[in-house]
């Protein structure tokens, strides 16, 4: 009788740790579609198509970046350093257009490869010397904050800006390249970067080692895994999309603004955190971190359509990663 | 000084499943210093637990001078004046700590009472006064991860002897030293002895006893077999004859095999840090090879290094080619498959599921050639595997945490089973698993020996190598000491040379223990 009664209570638990996250993101599109109830009109405010796509953009550069994470986060690795990777991408873009008036594919890639430095400094912190990958990637953090507020020497780029040595900028930032950073582009580059994500990481030889190595390192390499290369591969990963959203960045405000990827660094760990309990996965995935995203979206717009002021957000924000993280954890126990 | 008496009554321990200890007198005077031996698994170590108040879940009595006392916890044991040092010295040290600190840590720890400063003059002295009362010579400033090993565990036996200290238990200790370090180390023990401390000294090197101690007593299964003086008239080999005792049951039956053409040639092989040394040994064709050898005596090590794991100097040929094995990666690749001795942290990802850990050595036969996975065909293939090993499993999806440790282990073997390894490396692999399991898994090595492939076999089980290997190597101290043909060598004798016994034809063996 009380067995009976306790294998209900774990089938109910479990059945929370795979759907809860999922669960919640629905109930929130019923309480916000309800809540923003306009009786004139027999419509919500809160769901319609304009604003579906508000939120889509506005979770996409978070997204993008996160999903780079969730490769270091499935070789058990962290990287902290992918918010100042996305903004000496978004900073160095910038000069690239507006100091040299470079055609836009060339900066694109160009950006890219100079920001996989990024992941050369992190590997040889934490594969070479082994310093722990939290701290590692904590100095490199600070180590490109600071390259990049040099680069452009402390302040903005922008188009027409005087440059440091006295002249005016020659270069403009193209209306193609402002398109990456609208809709539709920006949704659709943010959904191929999750799908191949899915795609690596779920079907491929590559995504079966990065999970092994991040499950247990000792039996991965003992099965002839080469735990080494995996790792570094992560964090090249992880600095790539670091900088494919610092580009998107770029590409959303026309400029580069000071600090402004830095700001993506808290928002894409929670994201790529909160995925770990979607479908009670318990390690890092592509699909998971998207979901992670649009939950925190979803639930800033809606709050603020419900007219929540904005500095009562990151409490809300905060105790949704931290039930995330309850399931998640509660789960592996 | 008055004889102190410390004496154990029918102690019994039990853990889930297991008799640890069964019904174990044991006793102890102040001042002399008494061997305790046994195989692997004897209870050694668990009856000095009890003393030392880390098995506080026993049964029976203990009393110190006649008066009943509890040992139920680490810090009743301490009061009572019982200190231990354990073999790992590093989990008892504070490795950034200074020496001075560590030798006076159980005062720091629990007689500052209500003070908040530390008296950095006053724990210097003390603890400089101490080790000259050992006349050791270890720098107090220093930082204990720092120390040499043998230092170390001056640095505990000072701690344990820093404050009323009655009984002191040493447990192996002489195992990681070298000759002069272990006289070094007899010679602590002889004065704490003359200072009317009891000691209990346990080792698997049976002659260096003869040196220090005066009383032995011997274990087997969690019984208590004799306790007696320690004479030259005791041999050596009637030691080992208690420590074995009744005859052994359920042995396996080795089935006859071909064997074949060399397949593992080794020779010279020395790890970098001298963990094994000089190993020349072969594997041919369908041949079980066995490493027999006591905890320590470098058999793990040993399939590491074959493994590619430690970096190491010597020659490798497989199949009459040289093989050179900087990695594992390279070792899979040539062919060597190990199953590993701690299955849960380095043999299985345990999080995944069975199809991925049997897939996950082999990923080339189940991707095309942009590395996209055949998920249908791995899982038919696992299936297949499942069955032909009988592994218990509801599914292939079944998460491997959840499973048996033998079905843990055939998942283990299944995995190289599927990479067509040439040559495998069992590593314990009857560790922890099952009566039923670990016949499966004698009749899996035959089986895959009558294929062609080469096993070596590594264990302390001794039984286990006489009943499955056509050949055996006894390990000691890293090197091969004898090599044994099945049928030709007993349990006693493998016991006899695996705790360093001198063999009469290899003379330069004498020279190196004298």
């Amino acid at each position: 009788m009380q067995q009976t009664k306790k294998r209900k209570q774990l089938k109910i638990s479990s059945w929370i740790t795979k759907w809860g996250t999922l669960v919640t993101i629905l109930l929130l599109l019923l309480v916000f579609t309800f809540g923003n109830w306009n009786s004139d009109t027999g419509s919500s405010i809160f769901l319609t198509t304009t604003n579906v796509i508000t939120v889509l953009r506005s979770i996409s550069i978070t997204t993008i970046i996160a999903i780079g994470l969730t490769y270091a986060l499935a070789v058990d690795g962290m990287d902290l350093s992918i918010g100042a990777c996305a903004q000496w991408a978004s900073t160095f873009i910038m000069t690239m257009f507006i100091w040299y008036d470079l055609n836009m594919w060339i900066a694109i890639v160009l950006t890219i490869i100079v920001c996989l430095t990024v992941a050369a400094v992190n590997s040889l912190l934490i594969i070479l010397f082994k310093i722990p990958d939290m701290i590692a990637s904590l100095s490199v953090m600070f180590i490109f904050q600071g390259v990049a507020l040099t680069y452009s020497r402390g302040g903005a780029i922008t188009e027409r800006m005087v440059r440091p040595d006295g002249t005016q900028a020659p270069g403009l930032v193209s209306e193609q390249f402002r398109a990456l950073g609208g809709e539709p582009w920006l949704i659709i580059i943010m959904l191929c970067v999750v799908a191949i994500a899915m795609f690596i990481l779920g079907y491929t030889k590559h995504g079966r080692y990065m999970y092994a190595v991040g499950g247990n390192k000792e039996a991965a390499k003992l099965s002839g895994i080469p735990v080494e290369k995996y790792k570094i591969l992560a964090y090249f990963l992880s600095a790539t999309f670091a900088a494919i959203g610092g580009i998107s960045l770029a590409a959303r405000i026309g400029t580069a603004q000071v600090q402004a990827g830095d700001a993506f660094l808290m928002p894409s760990v929670s994201a790529a955190f909160i995925g770990f309990s979607v479908l009670g996965a318990g390690k890092a995935n592509a699909f998971g971190t998207l979901m992670g995203a649009v939950l925190m979206g979803v639930l800033q717009n809606g709050l603020i359509m419900l007219g929540v002021p904005f500095y009562m957000m990151n409490i809300v924000i905060g105790t949704v990663l931290a039930i995330a993280l309850a399931l998640t954890y509660v789960a592996r126990k | 000084m008055d004889k102190l008496k410390l004496e154990m009554k029918n102690i019994e321990v039990e853990f889930p499943g297991v008799k640890a200890l069964d019904g174990v007198d044991f006793s102890l005077t102040s001042g002399t210093i008494h061997a305790l031996v046994g195989a692997n698994g004897a209870g050694k170590s668990t009856l000095m637990k009890v003393l030392a108040g880390a098995n506080g879940h026993y049964t029976g009595d203990v009393y110190i001078g006649g008066e009943p006392v509890e040992t139920r916890s680490p810090k009743l044991s301490k009061n009572l004046g019982i200190e231990i040092v354990y073999q790992e010295v590093d989990t008892a040290l504070i490795p950034h700590l200074s020496v001075a600190e560590n030798v006076m840590f159980n005062s720091m720890v629990n007689h500052m009472g209500k003070k908040q400063l530390v008296n950095w003059g006053a724990i210097k002295k003390s603890a400089q006064a101490v080790l000259d009362r050992l006349n050791v010579d270890v720098d107090i400033n220093a930082l204990a991860r720092e120390l040499t090993l043998h230092k170390k565990q001056m640095v505990l036996i000072a701690r344990c002897v820093a404050e009323r200290c009655r009984f002191l238990i040493l447990d192996e200790p002489t195992a990681p030293l070298s000759n002069t370090e272990t006289q070094d180390l007899f010679r602590v023990v002889r004065d704490l002895a003359k200072e009317g401390i009891g000691i209990v000294f346990i080792s698997h090197r049976l002659n260096e006893l003869y040196e220090i101690c005066e009383h032995i007593t011997i274990m087997k299964d969690g019984k208590l077999v004799d306790s007696m003086p320690l004479t030259k008239e005791l041999e050596v080999n009637t030691i080992v004859e208690y420590m074995l005792g009744r005859k052994y049951d359920g042995i396996y039956t080795k089935k006859d095999c071909e064997i074949g053409a060399p397949l593992l040639e080794v020779e010279n092989l020395t790890e970098k840090e001298g963990r094994v040394k000089n190993i020349d040994f072969y594997v041919r064709k369908g041949e079980i090879v066995g490493v027999a050898g006591l905890v320590g005596a470098g058999k793990t090590e040993l399939c590491k290094t074959l493994f590619g794991c430690y970096s190491h100097t010597g020659r490798m040929k497989l199949n009459g080619k040289e093989v050179r094995l900087g990695n594992p990666q390279q070792a899979v690749k040539s062919g060597f498959a190990l199953v590993p001795e701690e299955r849960r942290k380095e043999g299985v990802l345990v999080t995944d599921p069975v199809y991925a850990n049997i897939s996950i050595a082999a990923m080339k036969k189940y991707t095309n050639k942009v590395s996209i996975i055949n998920r249908k065909k791995e899982k038919i293939e696992a299936c297949q595997m499942i069955k032909d090993l009988g592994i218990k499993t509801p599914s292939e999806n079944q998460t491997v945490a959840l499973l048996s440790g033998g079905n843990q282990q055939k998942v283990v073997v299944g995995k190289w089973l599927n990479s067509e390894a040439d040559v495998y490396i069992y590593d314990e692999p009857t560790k922890g698993i099952d009566v039923g399991a670990k016949q499966d898994m004698y009749e899996l090595i035959e089986k895959l020996a009558a294929e062609g492939k080469g096993a070596i076999y590594a264990t302390c089980e001794f039984q286990e190598v006489l009943s499955i290997c056509d050949r055996i190597y006894v390990m000691y101290d890293g090197k091969i000491v004898k090599e044994f043909a099945y049928g030709e060598v007993s349990e006693k004798e493998l016991l006899y040379y695996s705790t360093g016994g001198k063999s009469i034809d290899a003379t330069n063996e004498k020279e190196e223990t004298a």
